[in-house]
């Protein structure tokens, strides 16, 4: 069986300095791995704001070049649905809170740099959400299609709506009520994070979350998405979240307390714990150790941190191990376990086999 | 070292193991196949191109495969896998060759956007270029296969490669594709066209390739500044008829053309413009290849200079 190569993503994320000493062999393994993950565009924006974009060979850069290009123009592109969803829901004077990649975009966060997108994810409250899908049926949005199972499954157990597609545009929105399923083990409540959500100026109505509940955010999808293809990515988002609010004065004990607050220190855990792990982010080391209270017992514990190394690779043939298959699979079992009592679990899976045959 | 350097046996063992770095205008595939038959259809195709050595980067990680499943025992298939993954569902085992070329092409729309890229056809004379933007069955290939064998240097068939801020055209020259009645018309008017080996009852009927000229491939490295774009529609035994074409209207041609205008915003906006204002804009009608070849030799380049 042939070797695993090194995860070049990570390294040159963590170390955006190592770019410069890579020969070409590298680079090839480099772009195919970061393409893989979706995070092209991100090391061609981290070595643009150093100016060290030329100084990469012709080859490589060509392919930087072109991965920010359409980074770019997929940014514009939510800068205007943002506007436009901004519209569509202005009579309502609903709060509209932006979440994931929107929010890093329309806050202008590091987080945004070379992202990516493929949808507009936003939150708004329970209680309103029949009034906002219509008012962005009104304005164009319809139900992407589903089946009847799939649509009463959404509404009834899920923390969002099927996904909306806009009939002309053909962009893609989630609306959200809440950060995770209501079935879900945790339960962050949705009323605080409103309530400290911070207005972006110039658009009526529209937030983002505060920053440790962004974080949190941020940390809790991804330690519990069943589909972990985009991993890397949301690790990297983390990354850059905690290097920009870190320097801030009390952030950290801030971000423990949310975390006791909402319910969601064991994704606290992992993300601190990942993120310095894959990617060297600076954690105070006191933060660090204080939250491994939050972490599974032992056995659980390893076994855990074996799968979140596996899965925070880029899904690319080169890094994947004789047992990633088996990783991922566990990661997707644990993913519906976290978010589904046992009993509705089984009935949903055996839902989903019959509808296969 | 080009391919035609390798000899047919030491060809299909890098295709088979490591792979070939092939190196098709500004971009590098590195192909891997353990198919004969597509093998021999590079050797055929790309003889003139240069290879890329083992340690130089590749901008596309392709292969073309036999897929592992049942039915290779009964009806065996070819796949196209872009860094493993495949997109495209398994065709026909001898639509080897055509896999490869339709795969190439999408790695080129789908990732190259430092270009702006339309779907159209590019040749250059006199260091002005010609772009043939056209739907499908328009006859833009015919055409294109006309012109490369009629002293025109090929810059590609398929994919105009546009810089958006300096405004010229990139050369891509790979195999011209042809199909249906098209593939008699150019074998039968220019004998020195070299065709590979036709493939029948493909999504797109019969389809074969022709091998683009030497010279065309030796000069890839030269880039050539829009000078007409022509909007060809094959209408059989018409007479040939070139009407000047507003250039609003050539502007939306090409937009409705490109496959990644949408990427470009401003700047694509502006460098399409730009190219319509300083290019001479036609449709043009033909029935008879000859005759078409002799319009297209009257063509005078546009007035002006910068």
């Amino acid at each position: 069986m042939r070797d695993r190569s090194p995860d070049l993503v990570a390294a040159v994320l963590g170390e955006p300095a190592r770019l410069l000493q890579l020969g070409l062999p590298e680079w090839d393994l480099l772009v195919r791995q970061a393409r893989s993950a979706d995070l092209l565009a991100r090391i061609a924006a981290l070595l643009d704001k150093r100016a060290l974009l030329g100084r990469v060979p012709a080859g490589p850069r060509a392919a930087l070049n072109a991965a920010q290009i359409l980074a770019s123009a997929q940014q514009d592109e939510v800068r205007r649905e943002v506007a436009h969803v901004s519209n569509a829901l202005r009579s309502l004077s609903v709060p509209v809170v932006l979440l994931k990649g929107a929010a890093y975009l329309m806050a202008g966060l590091p987080s945004a740099l070379g992202r990516t997108f493929t949808d507009v994810d936003v939150l708004v409250p329970r209680g309103r959400l029949a009034e906002v899908e219509a008012a962005l049926m009104l304005a164009g949005w319809a139900m992407t299609p589903h089946s009847e199972y799939d649509q009463s499954y959404y509404r009834t157990w899920m923390h969002e709506l099927p996904p909306m597609q806009h009939v002309r545009r053909q962009t893609i929105l989630d609306v959200h009520h809440a950060i995770l399923p209501g079935t879900a083990r945790l339960k962050p409540e949705s009323s605080r994070l409103f309530s400290a959500a911070q207005p972006i100026p110039g658009l009526a109505g529209v937030h983002v979350l505060a920053s440790a509940d962004m974080v949190l955010h941020s940390m809790s999808h991804l330690f519990h998405n069943d589909d972990l293809s985009h991993g890397l990515r949301d690790l990297s988002d983390i990354d850059l979240l905690l290097r920009h609010f870190g320097t801030n004065a009390g952030f950290w004990e801030q971000l423990v307390e949310r975390a006791k607050d909402l319910d969601l220190l064991r994704p606290l855990y992992y993300g601190m714990h990942q993120a310095q792990r894959v990617l060297r982010t600076p954690v105070p080391a006191v933060t660090l150790q204080s939250s491994r209270t939050f972490a599974a017992p032992w056995p659980l514990r390893s076994a855990m941190d074996w799968l979140w190394s596996h899965a925070l690779r880029p899904p690319h043939p080169s890094t994947a191990g004789p047992l990633s298959a088996i990783s991922s699979f566990a990661l997707y079992v644990r993913a519906h376990w976290l978010r589904m009592p046992p009993a509705l679990l089984a009935r949903h899976l055996l839902i989903k086999a019959a509808a296969r045959h | 070292m080009r391919v035609a350097d390798f000899t047919q046996n030491s060809l299909r063992r890098r295709l088979a193991r490591d792979g070939l770095r092939l190196r098709t205008g500004p971009v590098v595939a590195n192909i891997r196949t353990s198919l004969d038959m597509v093998a021999d259809g590079i050797a055929l195709h790309y003889a003139e191109h240069s290879v890329a050595k083992e340690s130089e980067f590749a901008d596309f990680h392709v292969a073309v495969e036999r897929p592992r499943n049942l039915r290779q025992w009964i009806a065996p298939q070819v796949v196209f896998r872009f860094d493993g993954l495949s997109s495209f569902a398994p065709l026909p085992v001898d639509q080897g060759f055509p896999t490869l070329e339709w795969g190439l092409n999408w790695c080129v729309s789908s990732h190259c956007h430092q270009f702006l890229i339309v779907h159209a056809a590019v040749l250059e004379r006199g260091g002005h270029a010609l772009i043939l933007p056209a739907p499908s069955g328009s006859g833009k290939s015919t055409l294109c296969a006309a012109l490369a064998f009629s002293g025109w240097r090929l810059l590609s068939d398929e994919l105009a490669l546009l810089a958006p801020e300096q405004g010229h055209v990139v050369a891509l020259p790979r195999p011209i594709s042809l199909k249906n009645e098209s593939i008699d018309a150019v074998r039968s008017s220019f004998p020195a066209a070299i065709f590979g080996r036709t493939v029948r009852e493909t999504i797109k009927g019969s389809v074969v390739h022709v091998r683009p000229p030497a010279d065309s491939v030796r000069r890839a490295a030269q880039p050539a500044m829009p000078a007409w774009v022509v909007a060809p529609s094959f209408l059989p035994d018409a007479e040939a008829c070139l009407e000047p074409m507003p250039k609003a209207r050539a502007m939306m041609c090409l937009v409705e053309s490109a496959f990644n205008y949408n990427v470009h915003g401003r700047v694509g906006f502006a460098a399409l413009s730009r190219l319509v204002d300083q290019a001479d804009c036609y449709r043009f009608t033909y029935g008879r290849l000859h005759e078409a070849v002799r319009v297209f030799e009257r063509l005078e380049a546009p007035g002006i200079v910068q």
